[in-house]
């Protein structure tokens, strides 16, 4: 079996300037933290972070924004940190912060639609909204649809609660969130474990994300804090 | 007169049946909980991954890998489940849960709602509301009448739509109004205003329901 285990510094160690990174987590509850401040130490930058929202300064993703290496944000919640409306508004040029919001559900499904090869799906939800701008309508039994399209990304940061060495990994309790669906959707993708165990320790009832679609894992996660 | 996030909250909680699944919003919608009759036991759904929470978490007994929606340590129910947010918005837009009850920047007469940004000034992003309001079986504003004064139950909305004719009631301070296709049907006047007062406070015309009664 290949040694997948390894510190966080290599883990993103290929992770280069403009890469396009999921981030796992809710208010950064279930964000890998270790990996986002190896990512931080790296220092890459132009950065597109595809993330349910942008934490707070000094957690989750927004460590990141706070060290300028985001150029691109797509979330669906902003407004609990007040650097991304100061980046968005900022007359500095190579500080400048474009935001892309989106539904939170028509996030996950487009990230849900990534990893499992889907060309998008048709979503009520922001049909007559500025949400709807420049997408196809599809009506369908008479009502009306949004096409929305797949979410890909180079590389995925997940928080794994219980991970083992060939990858499969579970999730405590509501830091589950988004991690599962970025596991698939990502070419390169790097678990931030709590806790590492030997193969054929968790129960494979428990397994969420299996170990198919894990590269790194890095141990040392701790859980998170308000 | 009581506390009037209280009165708010108290009312809205008279909407809901013993055994729906309700998704509150955050603020002023999460305290309707506290004033459901005993019999009355709802499952709460939170869109970050829980369906079966429970109370806030008493301090010094919070996990800290169990939140709500809002980023507050919470505790789950007893036959509670977790989910992934794929999953989450599954049940919402499915149509499994049966009403969400969240506040509103201004809603219209035609049932329109804004609730998610202000351009140029406040951006904070939808995060599940614009789901949450076209997913659910029924949708509560639960909101102050207005906004220091200035109309937030208009004609027409002026700020950008979270969803366009998803809202079922409105319930306020002075009021319950109902949307139908006629328009805003008044429906329970609070005792502590008049219809002029409402009327007032209310840029879309109210049609005062002939079973009009007193907001408890």
């Amino acid at each position: 079996m290949k040694n997948k285990i390894m510190t966080a510094k290599e883990a993103v160690a290929p992770i280069k300037n403009g890469a396009s990174i999921m981030v796992g987590g809710f208010m950064a509850c279930g964000t890998p933290e270790n990996l986002i401040d190896a990512l931080v130490e790296k220092g890459v930058k132009n950065l597109t972070i595809i993330c349910n929202d942008a934490g707070v300064p000094s957690r989750g993703v927004g460590k990141l924004l706070t060290n300028g290496q985001i150029k691109t944000l797509i979330a669906s919640h902003v407004g609990l940190n007040p650097e991304v409306a100061q980046r968005m508004n900022t007359d500095v040029e190579e500080d400048k912060l474009e935001c892309i919001l989106v539904p939170q559900g028509t996030l996950a499904e487009r990230i849900r639609a990534g990893g499992t090869g889907l060309g998008g799906f048709l979503t009520p939800t922001g049909v007559g909204t500025i949400v709807a701008e420049g997408k196809q309508v599809i009506n369908i039994d008479g009502r009306d649809y949004l096409l929305e399209k797949p979410l890909k990304a180079d590389v995925a940061l997940i928080r794994g609660s219980v991970t083992d060495k060939f990858g499969n990994t579970t999730y405590n309790a509501t830091t589950r969130n988004f991690n599962p669906m970025m596991a698939t959707a990502a070419e390169y993708v790097i678990i931030g474990a709590c806790e590492i165990v030997e193969v054929g320790e968790i129960d494979p009832n428990n397994v969420v994300t299996s170990g198919i679609f894990v590269d790194a894992i890095a141990g040392g996660e701790k859980p998170w804090q308000i | 007169m009581a506390d009037i996030k209280e009165i708010i909250a108290a009312r809205v909680a008279k909407e809901l049946a013993d055994g729906n699944v309700v998704n509150l919003g955050i603020g002023l919608p999460t305290m309707v909980a506290n004033f459901l009759p005993e019999d009355v036991h709802i499952v709460l759904q939170s869109e970050n991954g829980i369906m079966g929470m429970g109370p806030a978490a008493e301090k010094g007994k919070e996990d800290v890998d169990i939140i709500n929606a809002g980023a507050q340590y919470v505790t789950i129910n007893t036959g509670a489940m977790y989910f992934d947010s794929a999953v989450s918005f599954g049940i919402i837009r499915g149509g499994h849960v049966d009403a969400t009850i969240l506040g509103a920047l201004e809603v219209d007469q035609h049932g329109n709602l804004a609730n998610w940004i202000v351009p140029g000034k406040m951006v904070p992003g939808m995060g599940g509301a614009m789901d949450l309001v076209v997913g659910a079986k029924k949708v509560i504003i639960a909101m102050q009448h207005t906004q220091k004064g200035a109309h937030k139950i208009l004609k027409e909305c002026r700020l950008p739509y979270t969803a366009v004719g998803v809202v079922d009631m409105i319930i306020t301070e002075m009021g319950v109004m109902e949307i139908t296709p006629e328009g805003i049907v008044l429906k329970e006047l609070h005792p502590d205003f008049t219809i002029e007062q409402i009327q007032e406070a209310t840029e879309a015309e109210l049609i005062i329901s002939p079973n009009l009664t007193a907001m408890k």
